[in-house]
């Protein structure tokens, strides 16, 4: 069980930075997610972390251990990466062992034909074998052992990317995006497998994606990053009921969360559109951000506190629920309300309706995103931490 | 049928006319004792092919040919792989680099060999001043036994050079950076091991083309021979390509000119359908 430490991680290319100063402690045998969008950094602190990347400024500490300037062998991790990086040439067998070939044997013991006569060798050799038997038939993937790459699906090539990291019983599991390449049925079903596999093996995951799902059901801790900087980490619940910043608010949930364009008056109430909204913020005067989600409004016979009014736009249906989307005065796009489908029979496009949230639902955001929290407003949960 | 026929039969023509039918027919005068202008032949049947392998010269050009492909394609593929792999691991000057070792390649080579002429003249060549300078040993190399074939094959390295480090820096640029990463995290992370367990098996096609392009561009070794030895000091660097011009053209021996092509012939051949079994097994099981 080994956590890891990142302090103040700083790295450019150029003038350009990608990331800002980054710190964050991943407890020993946690299942940690950085998502954010493309381009926001996650995949260079992962790389940072494997010693494939040298940040600018900062330092990364694997257990109490400083691996800073450390090669990526020395430091005892293992990735996963986007593509698998499955060794083309070798057999499924031969990519399985290639992590134990390097660090059992010597340069010379690696050699062909003569390698093997070399005291030890065939020793070291079996026992190998033996080890990367038992990581494939943990993977099920032991009736693939004699294949090439080429040869395999998808799904099949992830387990072999997986077994590879696997195969010598790294401290640190790291994994680039790694259900990215896979059909929707398939890495749904991957990613319980993985989610099983950390379970049992108990040791720390950092896992990479820019899907906000796979980091929602994967994760013990979810990081979000944006343009370089950690924004917020919290466990998946406190990330989507209680976000810090109005980015991870819209990047976390789907379908994402409406804003609202509104006002504090004089007495420190919100107005939207001018009209009061029924929300004492004891806030001054400017203007903010309401934050609801869809499931948090619900349909009213007529206008009233916290109600928007407007017309349906577009009706959705999901099977289980509908998305309505209605056109109000306020927003700048269709506010998003899921209803029942017996609440939400009757709509059709054109229509007249009213939707309210209750106060404790309603988050709001100053004109920089950050989260207000006025005393008026009780967060939803008691305490968030993270 | 006769619409695949009308298609296919503008390219049937010229292959027939430009390929098939000159080498069907070097195979015929390969037969006879034809001399160049004479109005008279006969067939002499396989003749000529056992005049040639008892013709001393012959013999000398065909072991020739061979020795000087069996140093000039290993040491133009190492070191073109060594030059890719070091203009490949440094950004700066690398157009420079590409070009300086590209230009050879591109030269007119009967233009070059002046140049190489004049660098290995006895007295007033840059090498034997150089040698000299140092106190070494200087040698007539063109006009002498022992130097003029060697110095045929280093000027031909020197020409292949750029081709083959071409292809390997392309084939180089195609290897996936997360295969290099896998690698590092795996413990290949440098030198040798990173070199056997990605780079190379990655480049492999491209190294069977260069091989074998290479050895095809070295039996054809012709001009250098022609404007710098002639073939000589005593056969020492004769090969099998200046043999041939030589025997039909100077000796106008066209019938036993033609014995020598098809021998030439009968190697490239050979080589080409290496390549093709190579590639097209690659092709199947990568």
């Amino acid at each position: 069980m080994t956590s890891v430490s990142l302090r103040d991680i700083a790295k450019s290319y150029g003038a350009t930075p990608v990331l800002k100063g980054v710190s964050l402690e991943v407890a020993a045998g946690e299942f940690l997610t950085l998502v954010g969008p493309s381009g926001c950094g996650k995949s260079t602190l992962l790389r940072t972390i494997a010693g494939l990347e040298t940040s600018d400024r900062g330092s990364v500490a694997i257990g109490d251990r400083v691996v800073d300037g450390q090669r990526p062998k020395a430091r005892d991790v293992a990735m996963v990466f986007q593509s698998y990086a499955l060794y083309p040439h070798m057999t499924v067998e031969g990519n399985l062992a290639l992590p134990l070939r390097m660090r059992r044997l010597s340069a010379w013991q690696r050699l062909p034909v003569i390698g093997r006569a070399l005291p030890g060798a065939v020793e070291v050799t079996e026992l190998i074998a033996h080890d990367v038997r038992e990581v494939a038939r943990s993977l099920a993937i032991d009736g693939l052992l004699a294949r090439k790459p080429s040869q395999l699906s998808g799904g099949q090539r992830q387990r072999v990317a997986v077994g590879r990291a696997l195969v010598r019983r790294p401290k640190v599991f790291l994994m680039d995006e790694p259900l990215s390449n896979l059909d929707a049925k398939l890495r749904i079903e991957m990613r319980s497998e993985l989610k099983e596999l950390h379970r049992r093996l108990g040791i720390t995951f950092i896992y990479v994606t820019h899907d906000q799902c796979e980091a929602m059901t994967l994760s013990d801790r979810v990081a979000v990053m944006m343009a370089g900087e950690l924004v917020q980490v919290a466990s998946p619940q406190d990330l989507y009921a209680d976000p810090q910043d109005v980015r991870v608010a819209t990047f976390i949930g789907s379908p994402g969360i409406n804003l609202i364009g509104a006002t504090v008056d004089a007495n420190g109430t919100v107005r939207v559109a001018g009209t009061v909204f029924g929300l004492a913020t004891g806030l001054a005067p400017g203007s903010v951000e309401l934050g609801i989600r869809p499931e948090a409004l619900h349909r009213v016979e007529r206008a009233g506190v916290r109600t928007l009014s407007g017309r349906v736009h577009l009706v959705e249906h999901l099977g289980s629920d509908l998305l309505v989307h209605v056109t109000t005065d306020g927003a700048a796009r269709p506010v998003v309300a899921r209803m029942t489908p017996a609440q939400g029979r009757d709509l059709k496009r054109g229509d007249a309706v009213h939707v309210a949230v209750d106060a404790a639902n309603v988050l709001m955001f100053d004109a920089d995103g950050r989260r207000l929290r006025p005393p008026a407003t009780p967060a939803l949960l008691p305490q968030a931490h993270g | 049928m006769l619409a695949g026929l009308g298609l296919a039969g503008p390219a049937l023509l010229l292959l027939l006319a430009l390929f098939l039918l000159p080498t069907l027919s070097i195979f015929v005068i390969a037969a006879t004792d034809w001399q160049f202008g004479a109005q008279t032949l006969a067939f002499v049947g396989l003749d000529n092919f056992s005049a040639l392998f008892a013709d001393p010269t012959f013999r000398r050009a065909l072991i020739n040919t061979l020795g000087f492909v069996a140093v000039v394609v290993p040491a133009t593929v190492g070191l073109g792989l060594l030059v890719a792999l070091l203009i490949e691991s440094d950004r700066s000057l690398r157009g420079f680099y590409r070009a300086v070792h590209f230009l050879p390649f591109m030269a007119t080579l009967a233009a070059m060999a002046v140049v190489w002429e004049a660098l290995l003249h006895p007295t007033l060549g840059l090498v034997n001043q150089v040698l000299a300078a140092f106190g070494a040993p200087t040698a007539n190399w063109l006009r002498d036994e022992r130097t003029a074939l060697p110095v045929l094959a280093v000027i031909a390295i020197w020409q292949n050079l750029g081709f083959a480090m071409v292809i390997f820096l392309a084939a180089l640029k195609a290897v996936p950076q997360e295969l290099y990463d896998a690698a590092a995290v795996d413990g290949a992370d440098a030198g040798y091991d990173r070199l056997q367990t990605v780079t190379l098996p990655l480049i492999a096609p491209a190294t069977v083309f260069v091989v074998i392009a290479v050895a095809i561009r070295a039996f054809e070794t012709f001009d250098p021979v022609l404007i710098l030895t002639h073939g000589g000091p005593a056969n020492a660097s004769e090969l099998l390509l200046h043999l041939l011009y030589v025997e039909s053209f100077d000796y106008m021996r066209t019938g036993y000119g033609a014995a020598v092509t098809v021998v030439f012939l009968l190697i490239i051949m050979a080589l080409t359908l290496a390549q093709a079994r190579v590639m097209d097994h690659r092709r199947r099981e990568p």
